[in-house]
């Protein structure tokens, strides 16, 4: 049984201060991905077929290579963003939670990095 | 997790049937929700044929004829029977809406009616929005200023800045906004929902406030108002024809527009 009061119940811990910076960074990453996404399927799609000394000449453009970052990095952050609210919406206890964040999170640092280092060998050519 | 299916105990279960009087012509079936804590026993279904041609046009004056003429148990809240106490705010054919203004011939087929979704149930119709009011009084819904005011007479506004209030002073509390929406259900003991919201910007906007940068700092929180996900059930389904989720948005705006 719990005696306290409606209003405290409702007030809670208080306002935690932050969700805006999160909040907008999911909005920008949204909208920059539309022309990335968009530029990454045209490129890939336009060496479909191609040999492997095609895809190392495409990657030989340092612009080729920092917008295939850009587009992996902001994918990546805006998954990390997105997976973030749909796991604190429907996973309500809390240890659970903080677990599935930590690990969700990892998993798509991993990811990111192994992707990105992936294009950035390509462009060195090793 | 946020529960999807009802506990064993909420299962509705089917109900009482109660025919029209003999020689009805024109009759309709309300199909109303029925829940008594007393009995111990789960939420029914009763089916209730009313004569139209025996009948105010609204749905709220069919409940009310069912509880004078057929079952006075019939539990529901009601007061203006004109759209501006909010009492009788509930779930008709799958829209939350005020049962007073609701015309039963704007409703298809039999006439579904159910508490707001996902509150508690006090009984039958009337669901437990104590939750609800303590969160509307958690963002200080009055003025709060530093400045003295006038001796002489009162706080001037001007009518471009009245004019902000509008769409927003309407709100009468009802709750068929914040009970419609998903965030609210899965999370509502921390979201403050729609209707919250609408009336916190509600002061927010209004020139005469001083507090606004406190109320600010007490919605920024990933619970409170994050939650919005900008769903739109609000907007839908607000019996007053008011936009809670672009209050909202404007929230949103203010928030960014402060960093």
């Amino acid at each position: 049984m719990s005696l306290i009061t409606p209003l405290k119940k409702a007030r809670g811990l208080g306002s935690a201060k932050n969700g805006t910076h999160h909040w907008w960074m999911q909005r920008v990453t949204a909208i920059a991905l539309v022309p990335l996404t968009l530029w990454a399927a045209f490129s890939v799609a336009s060496m479909a077929g191609e040999s492997y000394e095609v895809v190392l000449t495409y990657f030989a453009s340092p612009f080729n290579v920092a917008m295939f970052c850009l587009f992996l990095f902001t994918g990546f952050y805006h998954a990390s963003l997105g997976l973030q609210v749909v796991i604190e919406d429907y996973i309500h206890n809390e240890g659970l939670k903080l677990g599935v964040l930590i690990g969700v999170k990892f998993a798509l640092v991993l990811t990111g990095i192994m992707s990105i280092f992936a294009v950035l060998r390509t462009a060195f050519g090793s | 997790m946020a529960e999807f299916k009802l506990p064993a105990n909420s299962v509705v279960k089917k109900g009482k049937t109660w025919p029209a009087p003999k020689g009805a012509t024109r009759t309709r079936n309300f199909r109303i929700y029925r829940y008594d804590p007393d009995t111990g026993s789960n939420p029914r279904w009763d089916n209730f044929e009313v004569d139209l041609d025996d009948c105010a046009p609204m749905v709220l004056d069919a409940l009310i004829k069912i509880k004078n003429e057929v079952d006075p148990s019939l539990t529901f809240r009601r007061s203006c029977r004109e759209g501006i106490c909010g009492s009788c705010a509930m779930n008709i054919g799958g829209t939350n809406t005020l049962a007073c203004i609701k015309a039963i011939e704007d409703v298809e087929g039999d006439i579904t009616i159910s508490p707001l979704p996902h509150m508690e149930v006090v009984k039958d119709l009337v669901p437990d929005l104590t939750h609800f009011y303590a969160q509307y009084a958690s963002v200080q819904p009055w003025m709060q200023t530093d400045t003295v005011a006038p001796q002489d007479r009162e706080r001037l506004q001007s009518p471009e800045d009245r004019k902000k209030l509008d769409g927003l002073y309407e709100c009468i509390l009802c709750a068929s906004c914040s009970t419609s929406c998903p965030s609210y259900w899965w999370n509502g003991d921390r979201y403050l929902g729609p209707a919250t919201l609408l009336q916190a910007y509600r002061w927010v906007i209004d020139s005469r406030d001083e507090a606004t940068g406190d109320r600010l700092d007490n919605l920024e929180d990933p619970f409170k108002l994050y939650r919005c996900h900008t769903i739109m059930n609000c907007t839908n389904t607000c019996p007053k024809g008011l936009n809670p989720a672009k209050a909202i948005g404007s929230l949103k705006q203010m928030m960014l527009e402060r960093q």
